[in-house]
């Protein structure tokens, strides 16, 4: 019984200092790698090599501004929303498993866990957007709610996909199911998965709710000093959670050479090539308008995503017999 | 007790509590938000009792859709930050609300109370083979005819989305 209680300690510990490093490596790699992109260096001061400390600074810097909360704001609301967003994020990761053990809480249906816990995340940036008793915040709040309600449906869909060809639920049952055929057999599962999840993140060039050139800062606007980089920090930390995610779904998981011994390592690199591609996506496109944005979703990737289906179904028929 | 009693009953309170404070709060947006709270400690109720699917997709669903687009239609017509009166039900209507809701009420636990009186039953059959196999074998076929419901909802409101609105133009300039 003790030793139960340790090893779930042990493990929310894990997960809390993965949730808290990972997002800082994959916001460093973006101040890098969009830098060299742009024929930049990007920062090269904070802490010497290459200015590895940036984001530290950044975090030092934004604990130590003033914490406002507006007069026409609704407090409560506007004081807890941006603890959502981390928290749904937080929960995701503790089920995304590195390896067949090395999982924060192995839990029967964690692909719909990821999935549902992901709707919290909405709420706290409509109740940002809401509460800040703000015209253009709650404009990006409306754009916020119209894009993640129409993005989430290819999501789901492109996962059951996936569900379907392993047979389980389990995000460590379609590791486990996973073979090199799915690399043609689930790509157009994939792209949309990657699509959907870059429009879930609201990263460019689906940042309508954000678009800094029309609505300041959307939802966010308001923000400062610690509840601001919670805001930033989740959306980096939702970057982590879907390219882990696609990575288990798509390739595999830990599946790899010396997968006993190194799986994680191979898991961790798999996340890391769509965390790049993400932020290279970034780079590539410029923002879509938001009738663009609907028509993305709901003429592009629902159809290609119930084909996907579709292909999915028919294929583990056919191989089943 | 067992820990999952414990547990249960903290939820179902929860639920309960924050689900008064959904209809009474003269906040708008509050009440959305504590609909939330009310549909979130549920799928609790529904872990508890071992339907993790159940749940799971209960927070899927109603959190992350209904609830999304509540929001949605309060932020797009009408959600002024702070009390306000103009949505009150005059007290009539409160108090019919109340009657059919504690008439249910009652309804629903005298039948639990017939049912099962104060035995202890072990809840069993919520994971999601039992679920599946329950849904697409015995009730495959309500729950065809409620897909199907849902198809012709959908269909509908394109429909109607999609109706030519140029006849009151015309009216208007005849008007004219």
């Amino acid at each position: 019984m003790a030793g139960d209680i340790v090893e779930i300690v042990l493990r929310a510990v894990c997960v809390l200092a993965a949730f808290l490093v990972l997002p800082l490596l994959v916001g460093q790699t973006e101040h890098k790698v969009m830098a060299h992109m742009q024929g930049r260096l990007g920062p090269m001061e904070a802490g010497g090599f290459h200015g590895w400390a940036q984001l530290v600074a950044d975090g030092i810097k934004f604990s130590q501004k003033e914490d406002i909360v507006p007069l026409a704001a609704d407090k409560r609301v506007f004081r807890i929303a941006p603890a959502l967003g981390i928290v749904s994020y937080l929960f995701a990761l503790a089920v995304i498993p590195l390896g067949p053990h090395t999982v924060g809480a192995d839990v029967p249906g964690s692909l719909v866990w990821v999935l549902a816990v992901g709707g919290i995340g909405t709420v706290g940036t409509l109740m940002a957007g809401w509460g800040s008793g703000n015209k253009y915040s709650l404009l990006g709040g409306l754009r916020t709610a119209a894009q993640l309600v129409s993005y989430e449906l290819p999501l789901i869909l492109a996962c059951a996909s996936f569900a379907i060809a392993a047979g389980s639920l389990s995000l460590v049952g379609i590791a486990h199911a996973w073979t090199p055929w799915w690399l043609l057999w689930q790509l157009p599962g994939a792209l949309v998965f990657l699509v959907a999840a870059t429009a879930e993140l609201q990263r460019p060039p689906f940042d309508m709710p954000v678009a800094d050139s029309e609505l300041v800062m959307g939802p966010y606007t308001e923000y400062t000093g610690l509840r601001f980089a919670l805001f930033l920090l989740a959306e980096y930390a939702g970057i982590v959670v879907m390219s882990l995610l696609l990575g288990v779904l798509y390739l595999g998981g830990w599946t790899g050479p010396f997968d006993h011994q190194i799986g994680w390592l191979w898991t961790l690199l798999k996340g890391a090539i769509f965390a790049v591609l993400i932020i290279w996506i970034r780079v590539a496109w410029p923002r879509l308008r938001e009738d663009q944005l609907q028509r993305v979703a709901w003429l592009g990737l629902v159809p290609l995503a119930l084909l996907q289906l579709a292909i999915t179904a028919i294929g583990v028929v056919v191989t089943s017999r | 007790m067992t820990t999952y009693d414990v547990l249960f009953t903290l939820a179902g309170a929860i639920s309960t509590g924050a689900a008064v404070l959904a209809v009474s709060t003269k906040h708008l947006v509050h009440s959305a938000l504590w609909l939330v709270v009310a549909l979130a400690s549920l799928s609790g109720c529904y872990l508890v009792l071992g339907a993790e699917f159940v749940a799971l997709v209960q927070l899927l669903v109603y959190v992350g859709a209904i609830v999304v687009l509540v929001l949605f239609a309060l932020m797009l017509t009408r959600a002024p930050i702070g009390r306000s009166r103009d949505h009150d039900t005059p007290l009539p209507q409160r108090a019919a609300a109340l009657v059919v809701g504690a008439a249910t009420a009652a309804l629903l636990s005298a039948v639990l109370i017939s049912a099962f009186g104060n035995d202890a039953i072990t809840v069993r059959g919520g994971s999601t083979h039992v679920l599946a196999s329950q849904i697409f074998g015995t009730w495959v076929w309500p729950f065809e005819l409620l897909s199907a419901l849902l198809l012709i909802a959908l269909v509908a409101a394109l429909a109607l989305s999609r109706m030519p609105i140029g006849r009151r133009d015309d009216s208007e300039a005849d008007a004219r």
